[in-house]
């Protein structure tokens, strides 16, 4: 027995849940696919009392594309976002980052919304919803709210959920026209936390040039870390080697704030960061150029 | 104390536990199933993998009580007949491809549904799906050679017969 003692819970529904959470609040801990909180109970650094286990309410796994969004169920497996065509058609970013989650085995059990809500800033799909401008559907007894990503993270496993909410929902804006879109890191192994890691979104106008842009980093502080100013000096740009180059000079020497640590000093963390913005950007924009049809 | 039914390797068991016991000790501790490994217990070194409804997952990140209705593959369910393995066990024997054998268990489990979604993988393709499993032997080449075997293409290296 390595977890300490807890009361475990199956709710019966969604409205059972929300009870629950409405009367016990933090002390209630949702049980979604259990890979990153159960090994941290095998550790003993989590003891929640009550565990509530989610994983047999089938209303909370499920996706679709619906009103330009990829909307998705908290408790829909890693797997199947990687699997689902629907995903790789709508959202291509999702289908080319979810293969760097974990292992194939944490895949199959970890769910989308336990990712999410975790709130680790090494994590892949936290970056990429930053990144998208995707928004999470909160509910509690009391009513619903929507969050935006960029409110949800509010640092090393903290999010803006209150003890009463769990999180519902996540949708992600579909792919748009003439817009790239590129996820790169560098991890030790395949499937171990990232080194570095970044998330490049481009757009473009009529012309070939870029109208917006984002760039978002795991691993690089408390939570997924935007380098805004680095995007904006790429605004009016094509995408010239130049103009790629200083963007991640900029992003990964002034406005990334990674720890360092055992595998990776601070300094290499940067180092990485900025080939990887290059590599990124670069296919964000030959994707964007490839995407300059609208798409059907 | 929870009661609860799940079948493992197609025999029904209904055990009374606390919510607490992970399954990964369940099954070596309640069902005598000592094929199943526990190594780190925090879902890094995949020695503990199981198959549930088919899929690969660790054993160690789940609790036995959410096992109900399930079903489960334990390294047991592969063959109970030593003279005639399941041939991915065979693909291992052939190429020697274990040395102490403590994460083979965890690796089968892994490569049984990766084979059969992948049936002819490349080198690169079985290397990226043993990611999630330790061999601290460090017999990795011939646990790819293994794999190969057992996927019908003649390994690079392969153990002379």
């Amino acid at each position: 027995m390595k977890p300490a003692a807890f009361e475990y819970i199956i709710p019966e529904s969604l409205d059972h849940l929300l009870q629950i959470k409405a009367e016990h609040g933090d002390e209630a801990k949702p049980l979604a696919g259990g890979q990153s909180l159960i090994p941290a109970m095998n550790f003993r650094m989590a003891r929640p009392s009550l565990l509530v286990d989610l994983n047999r309410l089938p209303e909370l796994a499920w996706l679709h594309v619906k009103d330009g969004e990829l909307q998705v169920g908290t408790m829909t497996r890693m797997a199947e976002l990687q699997h689902n065509p629907t995903v790789a058609a709508h959202v291509p970013l999702i289908a080319e980052t979810v293969p760097h989650i974990a292992h194939p085995q944490i895949r199959n059990r970890g769910s989308v919304g336990g990712n999410l809500a975790h709130a680790d800033p090494a994590s892949e799909l936290p970056v990429v919803a930053v990144a998208l401008g995707a928004r999470f559907r909160a509910i509690s007894a009391s009513g619903e709210r929507w969050i935006p990503a960029h409110e949800f993270f509010l640092g090393t496993f903290t999010t803006s959920l209150q003890p009463q909410e769990i999180l519902l929902e996540v949708t992600f804006p579909t792919r748009q026209d003439r817009t790239g879109y590129a996820f790169a890191e560098v991890a030790r192994r395949h499937g171990d936390y990232a080194m570095a890691g970044v998330v490049a979104v481009v757009s473009l106008n009529a012309q070939g040039q870029c109208d917006s842009a984002q760039l978002v980093y795991l691993n690089a502080g408390d939570s997924p870390t935007p380098a805004v100013t680095a995007a904006a000096m790429l605004i009016g740009n094509s995408g010239t080697p130049a103009a790629i180059t200083a963007a991640a000079q900029h992003a990964s020497m002034e406005e990334i704030a990674p720890y360092g640590n055992l595998h990776a000093s601070t300094e290499f963390q940067r180092h990485l960061a900025r080939h990887l913005t290059q590599q990124a950007l670069k296919t964000a924009f030959e994707r964007a150029r490839a995407e300059f049809l609208p798409h059907p | 104390m929870i009661t609860f039914t799940t079948t493992i390797n197609g025999k029904s068991y209904t055990r009374t536990v606390e919510a607490r016991l992970l399954l990964s000790d369940f099954l070596r501790h309640e069902c005598g199933l000592t094929g199943t490994h526990v190594g780190c217990e925090q879902g890094a070194c995949g020695a503990c993998t199981i198959l549930l409804d088919g899929q690969a997952v660790r054993s160690c990140l789940m609790f036995a009580v959410q096992a109900e209705g399930h079903a489960i593959t334990t390294v047991e369910g592969l063959s109970d007949d030593p003279k005639n393995l399941h041939p991915l066990q065979q693909a291992f024997r052939d190429e020697h491809a274990l040395q102490c054998g403590f994460c083979t268990p965890g690796i089968l489990m892994s490569m049984v549904p990766f084979l059969a979604e992948n049936p002819t993988p490349d080198e690169a393709t079985i290397r990226e799906a043993l990611s999630g499993n330790y061999c601290r032997c460090t017999g990795y080449q011939h646990i790819v050679c293994a794999i190969q075997r057992a996927a019908g293409v003649k390994p690079k290296n392969a153990h002379p017969e």
